[in-house]
């Protein structure tokens, strides 16, 4: 179902996990659809993702399309990170099942999402953004289960 | 492990060897058409009868009430659209349930666009359907009560003879999709007071491609498929003689060892569960505690996602299946976990292991290891998880 690329980034996922003090971090998706997207970015005065994390609730495609997302705009700028389409992250995965393809646009929604946050505690405007629609906030109400 | 572990039996079976043995010699050398008069084919009209009969001695019931079927899933359909079509001038409503199978719920979409109203009954937080609620949904035009046997996903089975009874006393056709249960719980037809009954082989050990449809004599059920006067004209079609042979061959293999096979499979389960339960933190098990099929585990891990735990649970050779929305090619998880309460969060999360006799402890030791250290993993992966552990 899955090309070799994806299967790869899914078992050994780069870059994952969490930055402390980050310069900026977006939530996208919601849980009711099975995928929420965390990104982790690092970006130093120069305006250059130094590093980026990232943490994903979902299926296989969704670890994958975050894993090489993070790939794809590390040591980049701001403004090239941008650029990075979901159409560029099908690509570097070889490809994704038509009904995966979802999943890379929620990728590029949360590298938008952190570069959102980023822009908004540095207090700038970043040309050519927008707030991402499936931005999630930290304090959204969850249904608390028991067991 | 090098060896594939097989725990996803409530898909399907793998054929006993003893039924492909009995179904060859139906395809090159006993290759004659049942309905042929010479002698030549009358062995295969009698290899046709007695699977018949081995089918319907399993069921409580006479051959004559056996129709052969392409499998469950047109047995459903049969079973419902049939019952509509014969029985619209009393009524125009059905009674089912909120966690039939699709074979059943499909259906009913089917026929609801066509006019018939269909009344979808809840079930409790173990899956069990609310009774009252069915007994209060009976309308002087219900003319079908369609609840399953014991459910596909989470294993819990219904209370059949009471839903038999309340069909009875309110002179309501009684059918049941038994895909699930057949061979694996005794069935009786006249004691639980069912009128249809669907089933299928290749859930019991037998091919893929054949099931049977109970349906109880003096039924004005029509025929499905018209032609030729197979299956008492109800059924037409030549029949599938070696299917047949190899389905009649299960049902005697299932009949003769369900006593004990079912136990040895309980044993299994349970210390399946227990395991489970015990040493993966954030777990619940879903279904019905006692009352669930003897193969039957299914269990919801919070904070991650069913299909990434199905892919890294292959990659360590181990076959299991999920209610995610990503295993379902929809956006939302399984309705059955949804109609037990679930969260979808929590639905997505899960996973069913459907055992058979064949597993051993062993196997079952190596995936719960390989369970908690996937779970793990993608627990770590996770910002559900993450978001957790901060608030705690």
């Amino acid at each position: 179902m899955y090309t070799k690329k994806v299967m790869d980034h899914f078992s050994n996922p780069r870059n994952m996990g969490e930055i402390e003090n980050p310069s900026g971090v977006g939530t996208v998706g919601n849980a009711k659809c099975g995928d929420i997207m965390r990104m982790y970015l690092d970006i130093d005065d120069k305006g250059i993702i130094n590093d980026v994390k990232f943490k994903t609730f979902g299926c296989g495609a969704a670890v994958a399309t975050s894993s090489i997302a993070t790939e794809l705009v590390k040591g980049k700028t701001v403004e090239d990170a941008l650029k990075v389409t979901n159409k560029a992250v099908v690509e570097a995965l070889d490809g994704l099942p038509p009904v995966k393809v979802h999943c890379s646009l929620l990728a590029e929604e949360a590298i938008h999402a952190a570069l959102w946050d980023y822009a908004e505690r540095k207090g700038i405007k970043i040309e050519g953004l927008e707030k991402p629609k499936s931005d999630i906030h930290e304090e959204e109400e969850k249904e608390e289960i028991v067991y | 492990m090098e060896k594939k572990i097989y725990l996803d039996n409530a898909a399907t079976t793998k054929t006993k060897p003893e039924v492909v043995d009995a179904m060859l010699p139906y395809f090159s050398e006993l290759y004659g058409n049942p309905s042929s008069v010479y002698e030549f084919a009358t062995q295969n009209k009698k290899a046709l009868d007695e699977a018949r009969l081995t089918i319907a001695n399993a069921l409580g019931t006479e051959s004559a009430e056996i129709y052969f079927t392409g499998g469950g899933t047109e047995a459903d359909n049969w079973a419902l659209i049939a019952t509509a079509e014969a029985y619209q001038d009393k009524g125009k409503h059905i009674i089912t349930s909120k966690i039939e199978h699709h074979a059943v719920l499909h259906t009913c979409e089917y026929l609801q666009k066509r006019g018939f109203e269909i009344s979808y009954i809840d079930v409790d937080e173990y899956g069990i359907v609310k009774l009252d609620q069915l007994e209060k949904a009976i309308r002087p035009t219900t003319i079908l009560i369609s609840i399953m046997f014991a459910n596909n996903e989470i294993g819990t089975i219904q209370p059949i003879k009471e839903i038999g009874e309340i069909a009875k006393r309110n002179k309501i056709l009684f059918h049941t999709d038994a895909v699930q249960a057949f061979g694996q719980l005794d069935i009786d037809v006249d004691d639980l007071g069912i009128d249809m009954l669907s089933a299928s082989a290749h859930k019991l050990n037998g091919p893929k491609g054949i099931g049977c449809l109970y349906i109880r004599k003096g039924i004005k059920i029509r025929s499905f498929i018209h032609g030729g006067a197979q299956e008492r004209g109800r059924r037409a079609g030549t029949e599938n003689v070696p299917f047949a042979v190899g389905f009649g061959k299960a049902v005697e293999l299932a009949m003769t060892t369900m006593k004990e096979r079912t136990k040895k499979e309980t044993e299994l389960r349970e210390y399946l569960i227990k395991r489970v339960l015990a040493e993966v933190p954030y777990t619940r098990l879903n279904g019905h505690r006692s009352k669930r099929l003897p193969n039957n585990a299914n269990f919801s891990f919070q904070f991650i996602e069913g299909e990434s735990l199905l892919i890294m649970l292959d990659m360590n050779n181990i076959c299991a299946s999920s209610g995610s929305a990503c295993t379902s090619g929809s956006l939302d998880p399984s309705h059955v976990l949804l109609s037990i309460g679930l969260p979808h969060e929590i639905a997505h999360g899960s996973l069913r292991l459907t055992l058979s006799e064949a597993n051993t402890i062993e196997e079952l030791d190596y995936t719960v290891d390989k369970i908690k250290e996937i779970v793990d993993k993608l627990r770590k992966m996770s910002p559900l998880y993450e978001d957790f552990v901060r608030r705690r």
